[in-house]
């Protein structure tokens, strides 16, 4: 690809130069080479903000906690969020499960979305 | 009057108790704000033990409260005016407009008239280039067609292309296809496929689609909760999509509450207020509104499609990308939707729609767009007319069938590698081939399904497909997706209005802001690209018409000494301009001119008149033509003919531009209009006033299909003209 930083990293730490075609077809690169790292959420998280965004900025910074997690987590966590999906004590325990995940800020989100469903009777 | 298409269209009483109302209705709140203590306790005048879940997520996360005092105290023309005034710096409107409430920002937004939302669009547009977007699908979710349609899109220069399905089970199956095909008709085209949410992002994080664009905003709570979401597991859905390094916009428009209805008795452009301000407290770094789905419900009452625009400018003024609807067909008449796209249009957008149907209108699973295939013509066109970058650009048709060719190919290769599917030559052959869905055999649909099945069971990844793409010797295109992998590593394309040129640069609000601040400022189309706007197929030049004439030259007609004084009274004189039988041998209508002359002649036989061809390369005047011609016939009667056709009939005692007959619309005269003049010019050679003929009648735009070829081909005659040259004699 033109124009890619050199320094830039995958989630694997492997450089991104260094996925090529030829690596791709001997089944040398892995999913996680292929996945961006938290690190470089921050990184756009600070342009976002330079920029006059800090809501994207924020939403960067709960994908950089993410990043962290499977694609089937991401799914299940989704899924309890949409409406009557959970109870009120589901979600304290989606919350407390993100939280040890060392996803703070997600799981801040779904405490707020729990008190909010409770009062509009959005909670299963 | 009654019969005119416009009248198909259904328009509405405006409404406020069902929400038919653009701007303002009677029960929108009055705009307000209270913070305690940092926390908004009170929101257009709602308690925050009042809000609602849209209010509550705004409330939370969407306004910056340390700028919201200052912003909400400001006047609405105030704000209003600092939108379109080009010497306030887009910034210092973002930096206010962070801080007002929906109602406020709807409010301002509804002052602004036509020409200012032009202006305003024009300056407040997050990306400084203008781009746009697609639409790839078909009836039977026919993979080889979504990919020669892909390939086609791609090279007339969409950056998007967006797919969706008939039928939901194929939607792995369409974004492989459609992927590819975008990689083999231009590197860096994003591919997004609309389907459910989970579904969606699935598709995501799989890799087989670049970004996301159907995930749903509404204005109402009871909407957003009916369509199975709330702002927080949307905003989670947008977390999800940046933790893989997938761009992503959410949709809203006007209408859809109103068609749900749910409206609330609000007006649409407060309810599309809260929606985009629900999209920037998420964290999505851009909006598709302007309609969409209900675009069609705005355009029924009165000022609604200005209230389209309005919403898009206020998806800018919130420093988002803006996707600029333009999709849905607003209308059955070719006038409405061609004024309903117009505005946005010219001041240029993100996306200018979000959705131009690139496939035929029966194959757009969306329903028809504003714009289709059939209008690609057209729109390049207007980019010419008005000098700007509508995104679009002219595509060599050859280019187009090896682009279609190779993306069918590569489909083929791919889904014969993976074992989803074998396809025949017949059916590349007709995929590549084919105008639309309609064109192709009716295939198997049960093995698209399968197709599809198979690639969301078995796991595969965009990587697998990458390889399979290099072991079926599609090495170009393999590259070129495994970039578009790579792009998601970066994350560059996570910041608002991103987008990726052929040679994988990102353009972006970062990368490529807007920094328009009055004439002379902000995007101006680069010498290339102007050049690609200008030059659309069907532009000719005088060269292109020299050599279209010179297929034509015979040699029939051959000069034969200078020519001489008639004495015979029947003796009519033919006169013709300098370049006839010279570089111009067809007339404006398709009639050779020798066969013209042969009809002149005729009918002068007819009437027992002789004749003689004189050549004039003195002048190229048809009045001076025929008035010479006239003085050296025997009976005073000559006829004039340029070689594009034009014709009349003089007399030797008449004023030059005097004639007695005259054929002006040379483009409609058939040879038996000639065949007339040369009856009548024989009638006046023998002293009859026989009755005119007439300019056959046409209500075609006969200006605007020749007059280019009429100056060519006067600069073609003026180019044989030599002042004092004596007239030639020829002979036929």
């Amino acid at each position: 690809m033109t124009g890619a930083d050199p320094r830039l990293r995958a989630y694997s730490g492997r450089p991104v130069e260094a996925v090529t075609l030829e690596a791709v077809r001997r089944g040398e690169v892995s999913a996680d080479d292929l996945r961006i790292s938290p690190e470089t959420l921050e990184a756009q998280a600070v342009a976002s903000e330079r920029h006059g965004n800090p809501q994207l900025a924020a939403n960067l910074r709960r994908a950089a906690e993410l990043a962290r997690i499977s694609d089937e987590d991401v799914m299940r966590v989704y899924e309890a969020l949409r409406p009557r999906r959970a109870t009120a004590g589901e979600l304290s325990a989606l919350a407390r499960w993100l939280e040890e995940r060392g996803c703070p800020r997600n799981a801040a989100l779904v405490r707020q979305a729990r008190d909010v469903y409770v009062r509009r009777g959005l909670t299963r | 009057m009654d019969a005119q298409r416009v009248n198909l269209d259904g328009f509405a009483v405006e409404n406020p108790e069902l929400g038919l109302v653009a701007l303002a209705s009677p029960y929108d709140p009055e705009p307000g704000l209270v913070v305690e203590d940092g926390v908004v306790v009170e929101m257009d005048g709602v308690r925050a033990d009042e809000f609602d879940s849209v209010d509550a997520f705004i409330a939370a996360h969407g306004l910056d409260l340390a700028v919201a005092a200052e912003a909400m105290a400001l006047p609405d023309v105030a704000l209003a005016r600092m939108m379109v005034d080009p010497g306030v710096p887009r910034a210092e409107v973002v930096r206010l407009c962070a801080g007002t409430t929906p109602a406020k920002l709807a409010r301002v937004l509804a002052m602004l008239r036509p020409a200012e939302l032009v202006m305003a669009m024009t300056k407040l547009r997050a990306r400084r280039t203008p781009s746009n977007q697609a639409h790839v699908t078909n009836r039977l979710d026919d993979p080889l067609l979504l990919a020669a349609d892909a390939a086609t899109a791609a090279a007339f220069g969409f950056r998007e292309l967006e797919t969706t399905v008939p039928v939901l089970a194929d939607a792995p199956s369409n974004a492989v296809a459609v992927s590819i095909g975008a990689a083999v008709g231009s590197p860096g085209v994003l591919v997004q496929c609309s389907v459910e949410e989970a579904l969606e992002l699935e598709l995501g994080l799989r890799g087989f689609v670049s970004y996301a664009e159907t995930v749903s905003l509404y204005g109402t709570e009871q909407v957003f909760t009916d369509g199975d979401d709330t702002p927080w597991s949307k905003a989670f859905l947008t977390g999800a999509y940046a933790s893989r390094g997938i761009k992503m916009r959410v949709s809203s428009g006007a209408g859809a509450e109103v068609l749900m209805g749910g409206a609330e008795r609000r007006s649409m452009l407060y309810l599309e207020s809260r929606c985009v301000s629900l999209a920037r407290a998420m964290g999505a770094q851009g909006v598709q509104n302007g309609g969409i789905d209900g675009a069609s419900v705005a355009g029924a009452v009165p000022r609604g499609v200005r209230e389209l625009m309005a919403e898009n400018v206020m998806v800018m003024a919130r420093n988002l990308e803006s996707c600029s609807g333009n999709d849905a067909l607003m209308s059955e008449s070719d006038v409405r939707r061609t004024s309903r796209t117009l505005p946005i249009f010219l001041a240029g957008s993100d996306f200018v729609c979000s959705g131009f149907g690139s496939i035929q209108r029966y194959d757009n699973m969306f329903g028809p767009s504003n714009w289709n295939a059939e209008d690609v013509d057209d729109y390049l066109a207007m980019q010419r007319d008005w000098g700007v970058d509508g995104g679009l650009r002219t595509a060599d048709p050859a280019d187009i069938a090896a682009l279609r060719e190779r993306a069918a190919q590569a489909v083929r290769a791919v889904y014969e590698w993976f074992g989803l599917a074998d396809f025949t030559d017949e059916q590349v052959a007709a995929a590549v081939d084919a105008a639309g869905s309609k064109d192709l055999a009716p295939g198997d649909p049960v093995a698209v399904t399968h197709a599809a099945r198979t690639i969301r069971e078995t796991g595969l990844t965009m990587a697998d497909v990458v390889t399979a793409l290099y072991e079926t010797g599609f090495e170009p295109e393999a590259e070129r997706l495994l970039d578009m992998l790579k792009v998601r590593v970066a994350g560059d394309c996570l910041q608002t209005a991103a987008i990726l040129t052929p040679d994988m640069r990102v353009l972006s609000l970062v990368t490529d802001p807007n920094d328009y601040s009055g004439p002379g400022t902000g995007y101006e189309p680069s010498p290339e690209r102007q050049a690609e706007i200008d030059a659309i197929r069907q532009q000719r030049s005088v060269e292109d018409l020299r050599r279209e004439q010179a297929a034509h030259a015979r040699d029939a007609l051959r000069p034969a000494g200078p020519a001489t004084q008639g004495g015979d009274p029947r003796e009519v004189v033919i006169g013709v301009s300098p370049a006839t039988g010279r570089d111009i041998w067809v007339t404006l209508s398709g009639l050779p001119v020798v066969d013209v002359l042969r009809e002149l002649l005729a009918g002068l036989e007819e009437e027992g008149c002789t004749a003689r061809i004189i050549r004039f390369c003195d002048t190229i005047d048809l009045g001076m033509i025929g008035l010479s011609a006239a003085r050296l016939a025997g009976s005073g009667i000559g006829i004039g003919l340029q070689a594009k056709g034009t014709a009349l009939i003089h007399r030797r005692d008449l004023a030059p531009l005097a004639n007695l007959e005259l054929y002006s619309i040379a483009p409609v005269l058939s040879a038996a209009d000639y065949r007339l003049m040369g009856v009548n010019a024989g009638r006046h050679a023998k002293g009859g006033a026989p009755e005119p003929a007439r300019n056959p009648y046409t209500d075609e735009a006969i200006e605007a299909r020749y007059h280019t070829k009429v100056v060519s081909l006067v600069a073609i005659e003026r180019a044989h003209c030599r002042p004092g040259a004596l007239p030639e004699e020829l002979v036929l």
